[in-house]
């Protein structure tokens, strides 16, 4: 298999450093390298991969190979921004003695996903600061859900015991402020507990995982087709971008080619996804400092992008249009008249929308200096996405990795160092001016032919990541096929689960007050987090 | 604010005149499917297609029952891609008190090669099957509907001009979210009914809940219910609401809002839009009596 030229002198240094210790390379994709090592390997590999070629960590996950190859799997993914690659280090766990080695101490950004391993794997986490349940609540029983001899529609015993074991904060004039699962807005449910001593946070804990679906497992067991809208439903607000990068994975295993029209026809969503949700984030950021009219205007415009979805694809939500192999509708001349029509009305709209939150001085007061997450605590949590480039995180998989079809079109990526709520509003404004202006330049370019290529049965036994730059982040989907037109196992990472540790860091030392609006900034999925 | 007015001036009037008039949707947009029960040839391409599991196939000696339960479907209309026998209508208003409404069905004599032929019984089929089962407490449930009707007329009397909402997601992906948020918007400005969200149960007429209901969630929702005064009204949302939806019950989930707490109106969809939303809490607090043209 041939590989990008960008990754071909690290794929060598990696081979030439390690060589005795690797026990297979295999290049499945022009930019995926998969290796096979032991355990003690990935702390010197990881530290290898970040100090000398600037890789970064994006996702940690296990499968169980038991039936097949008579152990579990640790899968590793790095992602390797200036060099659009991804390496994959795979390395196995032996029923007899289920434990493996914490990094958390070393890369922040994996804890809650070595946790999630360890609750949902049974999996046990050595050198781990902080081994508490996170994926499963402290109130479950011992089952270990994500392996293969654990039964999906399990009827599991009555809970038991504490919900969470959460720490104290104890000192004079320190008090608990406990919220939620049920919020007091239209929003989804978590736990989050607030430690104050008189108006300013001094720590919070985020409890999460209240809406966990079983939807990894609920792959395992649905023909690969339905896993399309199984996709769209990990995160409503990002159906086709979940939905698409699940696709991604699949067409990579099948080696099917997506005709250009597809492609196309596909980043337009994608856009118009990212517009109705940057333009409501906008808007509710302005709702939460009582600045109530920018939000209805807001509303207005967000309603005006869901109506045009509609016209395109027949769901408000651009659900159902994502399919293996492209997407299910074209776009007629009267849909390409529509888009600019919205576009071409959206655009002086936005500005004045623009214009009038600027001239609220009480609105900025608000924004500024509100929720600071600095650049390096951003950095060593693996922050991603709109929260990830405020802080001074400089990437994008649609630039760094392009898929689909952003490398037919031109586009700036907005960063920001300061890291407040002012900066991620700024992030999604300029995004939104960005986005316009790809939508334009696909319609320009817009490749006539089919729109979908067929995928029928998908071979057996093999792996491959999908990614998508979703509107808050980076989306991945690792599968591996399993016979019958099946998955073995699917690993679903939303950015969320990457940047919920962030807000607990941003909310230190402000007030309680401005928690709505700090985490509005961020809007992560719960869902998405929980699955 | 020379500026605020401006713009607030110059924007004019943007709400809905729904319910007086029918719901604006796009020639593309996906409603409820039909199926031509008559003349339908065979159940199983739609059947094996169906993400969810809305439409069912079942075969059972030279006879085969087959059903389409709204409360499942997610509107995707792949089924109407392999089947020309079924076809996606724009109807978006499918709200209902009663959830074996939600299923509709027939029953046809098997054929050798798979087909089907002739419709045995017209379309009840389901329906019909489900109250045989209940016949049994067939005078209790007489006075418990009774009684249910009186809930319902007293909630209706009391809560009609006047409704405080609080939302519960119980479970859902955020997509139900994404739309119940436009509610407040000035498009379909729920305040004009005189209906608004509140910040807390103990606030609330009715909770508006989207599922499915995790196992995680089921406290809090039973919690909820147990917050809200009474006389108090549940609408469960959605496809997941409904049913389970896509998820369905599984380790971690317990499926649609009825399985945990008592439901007195089911909106399908993925996601209802807010015509459908708005439809539905109408219903629920019998305000949907209205002139439409």
């Amino acid at each position: 298999m041939n590989i990008l030229t960008d990754l071909a002198p690290i794929l060598a240094d990696i081979q030439h450093r390690f060589s005795a210790r690797l026990e297979a390379v295999c290049v499945t994709q022009l930019n995926e390298v998969y290796f096979d090592a032991k355990m003690d390997l990935v702390p010197g590999f990881c530290a290898h991969l970040y100090r000398r070629w600037n890789g970064r960590l994006v996702s940690v996950f296990a499968d169980d190979a038991r039936a097949e190859q008579g152990v579990f799997y640790l899968y590793y993914v790095f992602a390797l921004d200036a060099a659009h690659g991804f390496f994959v280090l795979r390395v196995p766990v032996a029923p007899e003695r289920p434990e493996f080695t914490s990094l958390t101490n070393a890369i922040h950004a994996v804890d809650w996903q070595e946790r999630e391993i360890q609750d949902l794997f049974g999996l046990r986490l050595i050198g781990h600061p902080n081994p508490r349940r996170c994926a499963l609540h402290d109130d479950w029983p011992e089952v270990y859900p994500l392996r293969k001899d654990f039964d999906l529609r399990s009827t599991l015993p009555p809970f038991e015991g504490e919900r969470h074991n959460l720490r104290e904060v104890e000192g004079e004039g320190v008090f608990q402020v406990p919220v939620g699962p049920v919020h007091a807005g239209i929003i989804e449910p978590g736990h989050f507990l607030f430690s104050v001593a008189g108006e300013p946070v001094l720590y919070l804990q985020v409890r999460m995982f209240y809406v966990h679906k079983g939807s990894e497992k609920l792959f395992e067991n649905m023909p690969i087709p339905h896993c399309v809208r199984l996709a769209e439903s990990i995160s409503g607000d990002s159906g086709f971008a979940h939905a698409t990068a699940f696709c991604h994975a699949v067409e990579r295993v099948c080696g099917a080619e997506v005709p250009s029209r597809g492609r196309a026809l596909r980043t337009i969503c994608l856009e118009l996804e990212r517009l109705y949700n940057h333009i409501a984030d906008i808007g509710a950021i302005c709702a939460d400092v009582a600045f109530v009219t920018a939000n209805m205007h807001a509303m207005r415009l967000k309603e005006r992008v869901l109506r045009a979805n509609e016209q395109l694809t027949g769901n408000r939500l651009l659900r159902g249009m994502a399919c293996l192999g492209g997407v299910r509708f074209d776009f007629e001349s009267e849909h390409i008249k529509a888009i600019q029509g919205l576009i071409a009305e959206l655009k002086p709209e936005f500005e004045s929308m623009i214009e009038i939150i600027r001239d609220s001085s009480g609105t900025r007061d608000r924004l500024e200096t509100a929720g600071v997450l600095k650049p390096e605590i951003a950095r060593s949590l693996g922050v991603v996405g709109v929260a990830g480039r405020a802080s001074g995180f400089n990437q994008d998989l649609r630039r760094d990795f392009p898929h689909d079809f952003y490398d037919q079109v031109q586009f700036d990526v907005p960063v920001f160092t300061e890291g407040d709520v002012q900066r991620r509003m700024v992030v999604r404004r300029e995004e939104i001016f960005q986005s316009m202006g790809i939508i334009q330049q696909v319609l320009e370019k817009l490749p006539p032919g089919p729109i979908s290529v067929k995928v029928d049965e998908v071979p057996p036994g093999r792996s491959a990541l999908g990614y998508v730059e979703g509107w808050r982040g980076e989306i991945f989907h690792w599968i591996r096929t399993a016979p019958g037109n099946r998955l073995a196992r699917c690993k679903v990472k939303d950015p969320s689960l990457q940047n919920w540790p962030a807000i607990t860091e941003a909310i230190l030392g402000n007030i309680i007050p401005d928690f709505p609006v700090v985490n509005k900034s961020f809007n992560l999925s719960y869902s998405g987090t929980d699955r | 604010m020379f500026n605020i007015l401006r713009k607030s001036l110059s924007t004019g009037v943007v709400t809905t005149s729904y319910p007086e008039t029918p719901p604006e949707v796009s020639a593309r947009a996906r409603g409820k499917p039909e199926i031509d029960w008559a003349n339908w040839k065979d159940a199983r391409p739609a059947a094996k297609i169906c993400p969810t599991g809305a439409i069912s196939c079942e075969d059972k000696n030279d006879r085969r029952s087959a059903s389409l339960d709204l409360g499942k479907c997610i509107f995707c209309g792949l089924c109407a891609d392999v089947d020309k026998s079924i076809r996606m209508t724009h109807v978006c208003e499918c709200a209902v008190r009663d959830r074996s409404a939600l299923v509709t069905g027939a029953a046809y004599s098997l054929k050798s090669d798979g087909t089907h032929d002739r419709l045995v019984s017209p379309e009840s089929a389901v329906a019909n099957r489900q109250s045989s089962t209940t016949t049994a407490s067939k005078t209790s449930t007489a006075s418990l509907e009774n009684l249910a009707q009186k809930v319902q007329d007293r909630a209706k009397r009391v809560l009609g001009r006047s409704l405080h909402i609080r939302e519960v997601d119980a479970g859902s992906c955020n997509g139900c979210e994404v739309e119940i948020v436009g509610l407040n918007s000035p498009v379909y400005d729920l305040e004009r009914f005189g209906i608004h969200f509140v910040a807390s149960p103990r606030h609330a007429d009715m909770l508006l809940v989207t599922g499915p209901v995790t196992r995680n969630m089921e406290l809090a929702l039973r919690k909820t219910y147990d917050a809200t005064p009474e006389p108090r009204l549940v609408v469960a949302v959605g496809a997941c609401g409904c049913s389970g939806g896509i998820f369905g019950v599984n380790y971690a989930t317990r499926g649609g809002v009825d399985s945990v707490i008592p439901v007195d109106v089911y909106i399908p969809g993925c996601p209802p839009n807010p015509y459908a939303l708005l439809h539905g809490i109408l219903l629920a607090v019998g305000r949907l009596e209205t002139k439409r043209r």
